[in-house]
């Protein structure tokens, strides 16, 4: 059934260009704190020996500004775009998208102020203090109210997948950050866990594995589901595929984040069963990548003109990459070698990099030119040149983190005939010197990306007429 | 666990999991529609193909599942222990004591202990190597370049974090390689120190007892003197005075002494910094050291290297 498009006058495309806008400075923001913490694992004397410049500072900083602040605001972004298209209706409360807007807004600045000034929960991605997340599940109440009002206003009778997803995303992450974030207050910005010991590490990381689930999976599935099929201009390959691999992989995922403790004090039932779900969350997480790339059969020529589509395919690859090597890295015995070392910061960024980042880029570039009302970015030219660079650094990154892991954990259980381990920790950890070096410069490649990426969107915006643009006039 | 929690997580367990083969299956079933063609809806543009799930991706995932059951019913969930009663470690043991009875117990009961299991294999493997080195005197061993090796590793592994990797050590932990000695240099108080640790290295807080802030400026100016330090003479004599207090421990001639484990303020060494502000706190509020006791931990033979390492270092 086909439905009268309304025209992009009665969508409510305000909220999305502030996300937007707001999406590409907090990337700009996180990826140089990241840039220059990754800096200072290699060169130490540059934290100047001032407390709130130190790696125990800012790394929580970074993490919280492109997980939530980059991250998170892209699929602000994206989620209030698509739900309002695929609905074929505004949002069901303006005010409440304000709200979202300026709340989060404000959340992301607490996190720059209270982080470098040292308070720190503890808990990794969820460092902010108690009333910081007391506004955290403010807004996200509001964002939820907004995107299923919406979705129950909709003039569609079906519910478009990319909803799904997000939708399973604003669930999930409501209730893991209200049940990670469960403290005990001793004052303003000082809390206790209400968890203890291993219930506590338990309940972490079953926090953190779907944060990296549910929000940096489902969500940028949601989004893949959209900007996919809209850039390619290709019908989504196969509609039984989504309906699986979407149950599936919301079921499973929830299962999995015990492998984040492998051999440590957690029963070992607990290690066996996160194992297990890993594992046979492998398949439902190559379904996405499968519908997404396949989605562009017959439409692959479209790779070799259009840099946003390119985007969009290699952050699938990446995420097919990233998703063979979590569950990978779940198996017991492989996470005996990988575990503690680089690896997993490598394993991480291909998807934090590759992916997500890779996604919302081609999303934007897909977006803005609409939210603004002009019919392409400013630059191709420029969309190109920071393909090149996200995609050199982000395998300048991963592939130094492998290194350095696996060698890392090499040398770690290498032993001699005698029994005694071979190598120390300090010989470890300068075999792995020269790959923080190429980490480094892979995130100066990538951040660089982002820069010209600040000024393509720029020139867009501001761009008088629809028509004025680079590409036009070349 | 109670039976009522075991069965909820083996129960949630395997709903997600047969619910995964069960949603796989209902796909594959029902073709909601003709295959191949568009589905017969349409958002913002976007439609959807009914293609079927592709095979080698169905087999995947089958195969995926069925392993994972398989694997659930080797290994165990919740109170059921499956066939090897296998286990990663006994967790629940709280003293070395609990662990020997917890080892002695499962080889009873033919239970599959991970780490027990490595460790025996370890020890089987590897003691034999250290009960011949610890067949041999410590000076001896110092002069076999071999059993150096080994005593430098397990000192890396062991003894680097407050030693230092050069066994140098650092403010408040001893300097191994200067022949300065604490509780004795000799190969037997090498030995004896590791083996049992040494707790004795206390020194209380001297400020009451000099008459406050004047008296300790004094005494710590005499001790200066004692290595050659340039002080005030007036508070250096004044010190020497209420010297005699310090030397219970220290000397008279301020040369410390073994059995109380008290450097020697001398020979320009310091264990605590030998500035006049941190000899200062040293003197006003005590200091306390400890050194654990390894031989529980490596248990004999292993420190009888480390010994032998750790006196090669001043015994060249």
């Amino acid at each position: 059934m086909t439905h009268s498009s309304p025209s992009s006058a009665d969508y409510n495309y305000t909220v999305v260009r502030q996300f937007a806008i707001a999406t590409v400075i907090l990337g700009i923001v996180g990826m140089a704190v990241g840039v220059f913490i990754a800096a200072q694992l290699y060169w130490p004397q540059l934290n100047f020996d001032t407390p709130w410049l130190t790696f125990s500072r800012l790394r929580p900083l970074h993490t919280n500004a492109v997980i939530f602040g980059f991250g998170t605001s892209a699929l602000f972004a994206t989620s209030y775009y698509v739900v309002q298209r695929t609905c074929q209706t505004r949002l069901f409360s303006d005010k409440l998208a304000s709200f979202t807007f300026y709340g989060w807004m404000a959340v992301i600045l607490a996190a720059v102020i209270s982080l470098p000034l040292g308070y720190t929960s503890s808990k990794e991605y969820a460092e902010l203090e108690w009333p910081i997340d007391i506004l955290i599940t403010i807004v996200w109440v509001a964002y939820a109210v907004n995107f299923f009002g919406t979705m129950m206003i909709r003039k569609t009778s079906h519910i478009y997948v990319a909803n799904w997803f997000y939708g399973a995303f604003i669930l999930v992450v409501a209730v893991l950050h209200i049940v990670n974030s469960a403290v005990i207050p001793v004052d303003w910005m000082k809390s206790y866990s209400v968890y203890g010991g291993a219930t506590d590490a338990m309940v972490q990381w079953w926090y953190g594995h779907n944060a990296v689930g549910f929000l940096l999976t489902a969500g940028f599935l949601g989004m893949m589901y959209y900007f996919v099929p809209k850039q390619a201009e290709r019908p989504v390959y196969s509609y039984r595929l989504s309906i699986v691999h979407f149950w599936a992989l919301i079921a499973l995922y929830i299962w999995a984040g015990s492998h984040h403790l492998h051999y440590t004090a957690l029963p070992d039932w607990t290690q066996t069963v996160g194992m297990v779900m890993s594992i046979i969350l492998f398949a439902p997480s190559w379904g996405g990548m499968i519908n997404g790339i396949m989605t562009l059969s017959g439409a692959w020529h479209k790779l070799r003109t259009d840099p946003i589509l390119r985007f969009l395919v290699v952050s699938l690859s990446f995420y097919g990459m990233s998703t063979f090597e979590g569950p990978m890295m779940a198996i017991k015995t492989v996470n005996a070698l990988s575990h503690y070392t680089d690896w997993t910061i490598g394993h991480v960024h291909s998807g934090a990099l590759g992916w997500v980042a890779m996604v919302s880029v081609g999303a934007l570039y897909h977006m803005i030119p609409r939210l603004w009302g002009k019919t392409d970015m400013y630059s191709t030219k420029l969309i190109n040149t920071h393909f090149w660079l996200a995609t050199i650094g982000t395998v300048l990154y991963i592939v130094a983190m492998w290194i350095s892991g696996v060698m890392q954990g090499l040398m770690w259980s290498a032993i001699n005939a005698d029994g005694t381990l071979t190598y120390s920790f300090v010989e470890s950890l300068q075999a792995s010197k020269p790959f923080y070096l190429m980490r480094a410069i892979g995130g100066v490649f990538f951040l660089t990306g982002m820069f010209i990426m600040a000024y393509n969107v720029f020139k867009t915006v501001t761009a008088e007429d629809a028509n004025a643009n680079f590409n036009k006039a070349a | 666990m109670s039976t009522f929690w075991s069965s909820w997580i083996i129960g949630g367990t395997l709903i997600v999991i047969l619910g995964c083969a069960y949603i796989l299956r209902m796909v594959i079933v029902d073709t909601m529609g003709e295959e191949g063609k568009e589905m017969p809806h349409k958002f913002d543009g976007i439609v959807e193909m009914n293609n079927p799930l592709p095979k080698w991706w169905t087999y995947m995932f089958a195969i995926s599942i069925v392993w994972g059951i398989g694997y659930l019913a080797l290994y165990g969930v919740a109170n059921y222990e499956g066939p090897w009663q296998w286990k990663s470690a006994n967790k629940i043991v709280y003293s070395l004591a609990e662990s020997k009875a917890a080892v002695l117990a499962e080889k009873e009961k033919g239970a599959i202990i991970q780490y027990d299991m490595e460790m025996a294999m370890a020890k089987e493997t590897f003691d034999p190597i250290f009960a011949a080195y610890a067949a041999k005197p410590i000076d001896v061993l110092a002069k076999d370049p071999e059993a150096i090796k080994v005593g430098q590793r397990l000192f890396i592994q062991n003894c680097s974090q407050c030693h230092g990797s050069d066994a140098r050590g650092q403010r408040g932990f001893p300097n191994l390689t200067d022949n300065d000695w604490l509780h004795g240099g000799s190969m037997e108080k090498i030995k004896e120190t590791i083996m049992h640790g040494r707790n004795s290295t206390a020194m209380a807080s001297w400020s009451a007892v000099l008459g406050g802030e004047q008296g300790v400026k004094e005494v710590v100016a005499y001790v200066r003197s004692l290595s050659g330090r340039k002080v005030n003479a007036k508070d250096a004599t004044a010190g020497k005075a209420k010297f005699g207090i310090c030397a219970g421990c220290h000397g008279i001639d301020g040369k410390g002494m073994h059995v109380m484990g008290a450097p020697n303020l001398t020979d320009n060494i310091w264990l605590y910094g030998g500035s006049e502000r941190a000899i200062t706190d040293s003197v006003a509020n005590g200091r306390i050291g400890i050194m654990p006791a390894w031989k529980d931990i490596l248990g004999h033979d292993k420190v009888h290297v480390i010994s032998a390492y750790v006196y090669s270092l001043s015994n060249k």
